[in-house]
């Protein structure tokens, strides 16, 4: 079953910590770690929500806005996709984790 | 169907419904179909067994009602016929349905689910109530918990929630909360929310369920402990409502009228898992009860030994209730101006709960402050919703306007 990871955080508190305080040492381990266990698919971190760009529409015609589509304190700052027989190999990868100050929320992937 | 009849048939019902839920998810690996087989073929029993009576083998004319319904099912639903061979096919041995039951609470009350869920989701699967009995015992509607049901086995399937006892490394944090809802089960049957006094059919399931636990985890103490905990309030229960249905507090009751077998029942399951040396909270209330039980009158009690054990208590569930209660056993060691300063030390932690201006009535009384004493009591009533407490409470104030 594939699910993905969303890594959630606050951007603002994110974008105030070093490098170093990142800890992009471990963060690296755990994305490698998945990789040789063979159950990630795909992930990636991405650029702050305040570079988002959100396409609505009204009636018919699509409207371009800048923004992501909520505002919010806490967003999405990455994710990984990983494939693993149930939730609670999902809930132990999600624990693992190790950015600070970050939640996990996992999401079961449609099957087709 | 007189009452006795009726209480055979829920025993038969609290023994057979776990058991051929988790048999049949093991079956047909379908939780939803599984759940809602059983609850068709429960049905049918209610129908059928009050009239012929209960059959010699339950479990089997159970399972074959429920085939039999699956066959009606598949007739119109695609879905039933990939999983009817399974259903038919060969029994396998019956000794993996010790692992079955347990696999199936834990898969009800995993930390997936939520605990409103859990508790639903339990009752109904593992403990065989309907939708409606289970709305009666949370005085909600029916289609509120038959749609948290809905919605628990919907997440359990499509999140894929395993149907499995936990690796050992996860044991002991998801046996916590499999313990926590069958004691949330227990103290809402105990001393219910609102609308009647105590909810029997929830302390019964609540122990069932504990003693299944002990039963299927005989290494873990945490587990005889609640079974134990609970064991010991049903000894005391027929001193807890006089004739005219009034609630007596432990000061005042009858302790003849305590069942000294069932209590000693309790002291022996407390004590073999007191010696696997491995303590918990479920242990040391167990413990506190047990103090309680021991002593011949409300004054004789060992009240520096309980105080100690709410202290103890307080490590594993650092609560502002155990604190309060804690504060209670001190009036008898310390006297009641220096519980007073600590029961008053929790005032905002605990301002809304009644328990917490109740006690502070009774101390402010001691001490002779009969006017806060007397808004501390109605404090109290306007927070109590179950009809017994709120009748003592106003018993008191209707004395002490006197």
């Amino acid at each position: 079953m594939k699910y993905m990871l969303m890594l959630v955080r606050s951007d603002e508190e994110w974008e105030g910590l070093s490098d170093k305080e990142r800890d992009y040492d471990a963060i690296m381990r755990w994305w490698m770690s998945l990789s040789e266990k063979g159950v990630l698919r795909d992930g990636a971190e991405l650029q702050p929500a305040r570079t988002a760009t959100t396409i609505t529409w009204e009636d018919r015609s699509a409207v371009t806005m800048d923004g992501p589509f909520m505002e919010a304190k806490e967003t999405i700052g990455g994710y990984g996709i990983v494939e693993v027989d149930d939730l609670d190999a999902a809930i132990a990868l999600a624990k693992s984790w190790p950015a600070r100050g970050h939640k996990v929320e996992i999401r079961p992937i449609v099957a087709r | 169907m007189s009452d006795s009849a009726r209480s055979a048939l829920a025993d038969v019902f609290r023994e057979q419904a776990g058991r051929l839920t988790a048999a049949l998810v093991r079956k047909l690996g379908d939780f939803d179909l599984a759940e809602e087989l059983v609850q068709d073929a429960l049905l049918a029993a209610l129908e059928h067994w009050p009239r012929e009576g209960v059959p010699d083998r339950p479990g089997a004319w159970l399972m074959t009602t429920a085939r039999r319904l699956a066959v009606d099912r598949w007739r119109r639903q695609q879905r039933y016929q990939e999983k009817l061979t399974l259903l038919f096919a060969a029994e396998a041995a019956d000794e993996p349905e010790v692992d079955d039951r347990l696999r199936l609470i834990f898969t009800c009350c995993h930390p997936a689910i939520n605990r409103e869920a859990q508790l639903a989701l339990t009752l109904r699967a593992v403990a065989g109530l309907t939708t409606r009995e289970i709305a009666r015992a949370f005085v909600t509607s029916e289609g509120t918990v038959a749609q948290r049901i809905v919605r628990a086995k919907r997440k359990i399937v499509e999140a894929r929630i395993p149907y499995r006892i936990p690796a050992p490394d996860e044991l002991a944090a998801r046996l916590k909360e499999v313990l926590a809802v069958v004691y949330l089960l227990f103290n809402e049957g105990y001393l219910a929310t609102s609308e009647v006094p105590s909810r029997p059919v929830l302390t019964e399931e609540a122990e069932a369920l504990a003693g299944m636990l002990a039963n299927l985890l005989p290494g873990e103490p945490e587990a005889i402990g609640l079974l134990a905990l609970i064991r010991f309030h049903r000894a005391r229960a027929t001193a807890r409502f006089d004739a005219a249905g009034t609630l007596v507090l432990l000061p005042d009751q009858d302790r003849r009228l305590w069942n000294r077998e069932a209590i000693a029942d309790a002291r022996r399951l407390l004590d073999r898992a007191l010696a696997m040396g491995r303590p918990g909270p479920y242990q040391v209330q167990g413990l506190i009860a047990a103090s309680h039980a021991a002593a011949a009158t409300w004054e004789a009690t060992d009240w520096p030994r309980i105080v100690g054990l709410y202290e103890l208590l307080e490590r594993f569930w650092p609560s502002p209730v155990v604190r309060l209660n804690r504060a209670i056993a001190l009036e008898h060691v310390e006297g009641a101006a220096a519980a007073l300063a600590d029961v008053t030390a929790l005032a905002t932690e605990l301002d809304g709960y009644h328990l917490y201006h109740a006690t502070r009535a009774e101390l402010l009384r001691k001490l002779g402050r009969t006017v806060e004493a007397r808004s501390a009591d109605a404090r109290a009533l306007a927070l109590t919703t179950n009809p017994a407490e709120r009748e003592l409470l106003e018993n008191r104030l209707l004395a002490s306007s006197q």
